[in-house]
């Protein structure tokens, strides 16, 4: 075997033996368990030959229904990633006391509170809530797909694309050490010359490209393809919180891109915008990428707020009060996002004015958020509530959702803030508001919608153990990180050496035990619900009784969801039908156009994400070849305008039959 | 939505379109690529407010007035400017429905943003040999990063333009070509606007500062 240094170099870049962390038992375990069950993984899907299924239906789809379902196994997967990495966390702060060391090392605890922070973020909450809309928007609004099918697949597989770049570094080399945002200079090659920081940032360029185009995806879908009669003001709620969240997602996800381009001019070829010298600024970097990050939260939050206010109408059995009110508190939350970002580093040193300004506007997203709780309490105010699972979470939401606002309104006074900092408080108000509002309304909006995307419930005895472990596992959680947090405890620590402090962390390591304990029941209700599907079902695709049209079509919904294009009078558009005796046509029906698959999506994922590969490990020639193949394809699949077909009529036909004679089983 | 939503005459409410076409094609492409050029505008945005920042800051090296030659970037400008009027002529001979007259336009369009491209590079590598390299100063770091992102992109609107005219060549103007045509005139025009900021802000008012 030739040894020539230089060839191996140019082959494999920096990538060699020693980047694989042998060293870490921790990571060696981690990777044979992971291992083992993708290897079964993979042997069983060629056992039963579903490779080609899964290709040619599941991959290459570019249904929006089996997109958003792809996006919520994405975020479940990721969720079981980021919260290893949570209870890694929380076992190490219980037990690094007294002069112990804990049982992990600096250099992968740092890398394990970086990666947690990164995959929650942007591999679990953003496809949680992309999936949703992805799902549900088209069908609320009576479309048949989204305005850009093909674009609608890229999209995922892009973000797939960024978390299996996410997963490679935790067996090929090492994540960033610089915390969830790498700051500058930390993250700069002087700090950070190992691959990690390079690995976070084309992670998120890959998956930014996905969610970006998928935001805009979306906003054409809500403003070109709503049905006749739904004016904006007849959206569901729902709609609308996903339209002021698409919008943000446009115009925030350019300025994280952006960023992170010239983070890695910096890495890469020595410019100088976030480096402390030759005049760069490494506050620049603080300030644009949190120009991003805030209205990021609320890209997560806005949608769940919607799902919220479906939940809440629907289970109360009533209009939601105050439509007009919620809809305009959702456009002012949006505006006003963009005018906060200063708040997250009120210790910079911009001078009492320019805190002052940033404070106020931050207290004064409250005022809508605060419209939004009173419009819910108001809703289910003489409603006749009906306390399924998806209540429950909307109610443990409103309860914590007001404590996590109220310490945020604590944190949003400069003087505060300088004391509260950095500290654990901090992480105590932001799990608060994004496990109480964006979480539990994922688990809502799952626990709503799973009967329309699959025809049957999701079991309530394992779902209100998981909903119980959860609320209590995170009470237990965070509230001692309230507590530690106004003693001065900071963020991101690894040993401590005060004794009085361990109690606490040890309380919050039991809460996270229990939250562990609530993922399980999830899972055992998702294997449950599955074995019991028969009993479980549902055949009349509305079994909430509920209000809006996606619930005017079976369940699951045919590849076209609706076989004649609905017409809308009113906001409540399927309660509207059935109260005024809408009868469900049976014939007439006509071939119906939709969008084909494609391969094309994934493939040119699969080309970025080489192509990042090989950025990140400097295998210059495996990046070019990549990228010259991106340009090839992408260039290749404009040759295509042959890209739809029509759904023959006797095919209609046949799946409506199907329907009729299934709801009149139900009747009879 | 010019579909009327009344009562049937029955008096029934109509709840569903039992006779619809489906949109036509492209229905939602010209809002979408709209919505596409505003978040790329957000990215020269952040280029600009960089510069904007750090544009100052020499860190004792060459200032805009050592390194900017105005009679060459006034004669680059017109070159773009000129390639925006001409791709105006193109789409209105593609109204026209004359093919070879929007090919011989979209080619002289292309050359004049060839030309561009080749003095921008010219540009740069003249200053990158009197030592004004992005790595010298963060001045120079933001002004090769707006200036070349810019750069970037017309070359993209190339690679865009042959094959759209290749795409011409072989199906002709057909309902297809002509919306993707229109969507490049929009990329155009969109980068015209740009380096009209970019030759304010960054050249004119470089050489006041």
């Amino acid at each position: 075997m030739s040894t020539n240094p230089d060839l191996i170099k140019l082959v494999f870049g920096r990538l060699s033996l020693e980047s694989l962390p042998l060293h870490e038992p921790i990571v060696v375990g981690t990777f044979g368990v992971v291992a083992l069950g993708g290897l079964t993984l993979l042997a069983g899907l060629t056992y039963f030959r579903l490779w080609g299924y899964l290709w040619r239906e599941w991959f290459t789809t570019v249904d929006h229904k089996r997109i958003g379902i792809m996006y919520m196994i994405l975020g479940i997967v990721m969720l079981l990633r980021g919260f290893a990495d949570a209870l890694m966390m929380r076992l190490q702060q219980a037990i690094a006391f007294g002069g112990s060391d804990g049982y992990l090392n600096a250099h992968h605890y740092d890398q394990v509170f970086t990666a947690h922070g990164v995959i929650m973020i942007f591999f679990v909450a953003m496809p949680f809530v992309t999936g949703l809309m992805n799902y549900v928007v088209p069908l609320q609004i009576g479309a048949r797909d989204v305005s850009f099918p093909f674009l609608n697949n890229f999209s995922f597989w892009m973000t797939v694309g960024g978390a299996v770049l996410v997963m490679m570094s935790l067996f090929i080399g090492e994540f960033a050490r610089t915390g969830w945002l790498a700051y500058p200079p930390l993250s700069n090659i002087g700090y950070s010359p190992d691959v990690g920081v390079d690995y976070y940032i084309w992670a998120l360029q890959v998956a930014g490209v996905g969610t970006t185009l998928s935001g805009i995806n979306l906003i054409c879908t809500i403003v070109k393809l709503r049905a006749p009669g739904m004016s904006m003001m007849k959206m569901p709620v729902f709609t609308w919180t996903s339209l002021c969240t698409n919008v943000l997602i446009v115009a925030s996800f350019p300025v994280l891109t952006v960023v992170l381009a010239l983070l890695s001019l910096d890495r890469y070829i020595g410019t100088n915008f976030f480096t402390s010298d030759f005049g760069g600024s490494p506050m620049m970097y603080v300030n644009l990428i949190w120009i991003w990050g805030h209205p990021e939260v609320y890209i997560l939050v806005l949608p769940a707020f919607g799902i919220f206010s479906e939940v809440t109408s629907t289970f109360s059995g009533k209009r939601l009060f105050g439509y007009t009110s919620m809809v305009y508190a959702t456009v002012v939350i949006t505006i006003l996002s963009y005018l906060v970002w200063l708040h997250h580093f009120f210790t910079m040193g911009s001078g009492a004015s320019v805190n002052s300004f940033f404070g106020i506007t931050t207290m004064i997203i409250s005022i809508p958020t605060g419209a939004k709780m009173f419009n819910w309490l108001f809703t289910m105010y003489r409603g006749r509530i009906r306390f399924e699972l998806p209540m429950m979470w909307t109610i443990a939401f409103m309860l914590t959702f007001v404590i996590g606002g109220m310490t945020g309104v604590l944190l949003a006074v400069p003087p505060a803030d300088f004391v509260l900092h950095n500290s654990l408080f901090l992480i105590a108000h932001f799990h608060n508001v994004i496990i109480g509002g964006v979480v539990f309304g994922v688990f809502a909006g799952i626990g709503y919608w799973f009967p329309k995307a699959f025809g049957f419930k999701l079991d309530p005895f394992w779902g209100k153990l998981s909903f119980w472990f959860w609320v209590t596992g995170f009470y237990l959680a965070f509230m001692p990180l309230y507590v530690l947090g106004l003693m001065g405890v900071t963020r991101r620590l690894r040993v401590f050496d005060d004794p009085s402090l361990q109690i606490w962390f040890v309380v919050a390591a039991i809460g996270a035990g229990l939250v562990f304990l609530g993922i399980l029941c999830m899972l055992m209700q998702f294997a449950v619900s599955i074995l019991r599907r028969e009993a479980l079902k549902d055949v009349t695709g509305d079994p909430w009784d509920a209000r809006t049209l996606e619930w005017a079509t079976s369940s699951p919904p045919p590849d076209y969801n609706f076989a004649f294009t609905p017409v809308v009078h009113d906001n409540d558009a399927w309660w509207d039908m059935k109260r005024r005796g809408y009868k469900r046509p049976l014939t007439g029906f006509r071939p119906i156009h939709m969008p084909s698959n494609t391969g094309t999506g994934i493939i040119l994922a699969g080309l970025s994400t080489a192509m990042a590969f090989g950025l990140i490990w400097y295998i210059w020639w495996l990046a070019a070849v990549s990228f010259i193949a991106l340009l090839a394809v992408a260039i290749g699949h404009t040759f295509n305008y042959h890209r739809d077909y029509d759904i023959p009529a006797d095919h209609v036909v046949r799946t409506e039959e199907a329907r009729t004679q299934l709801l009149a089983g139900a009747k009879s | 939505m010019t579909i009327a939503v009344k009562p049937t005459q029955t008096g029934e409410p109509l709840f569903y379109l039992a006779d619809e076409h489906p949109h036509p094609e492209g229905w939602s492409t010209p809002l979408g690529f709209w919505i596409y050029l505003m978040s790329d505008c957000l990215i020269f945005a952040i280029l600009f407010a960089t510069f904007g920042v750090l544009g100052g800051n020499y860190a004792a090296g060459p200032a805009p007035k050592d390194l900017f030659d105005l009679p060459l970037v006034a004669v680059n400008t017109s070159m773009l400017l000129l390639s925006s009027i001409t791709y105006g002529f193109a789409m209105l001979t593609m109204q026209q429905n004359r093919v070879g007259a929007t090919q011989a336009w979209l080619a002289i369009t292309g050359l004049f943003g060839l030309a561009f491209i080749g003095i921008e590079l010219s540009e740069f590598a003249h200053m990158i040999h009197e030592g004004a390299t992005p790595q010298r100063s963060a001045f120079l770091s933001s002004f090769f990063t707006l200036v070349g992102t810019h750069g970037l992109h017309v070359t993209c609107g190339l690679i865009w333009l042959v094959t759209l005219m290749t795409q011409v060549w072989r199906f002709g103007l057909i309902e297809a070509n002509r919306r993707r045509l229109m969507c490049l005139s929009m990329f155009w025009h969109f980068l015209d606007v740009v380096w009209i900021g970019v030759f304010t802000f960054v050249y004119l008012m470089g050489m006041l500062r």
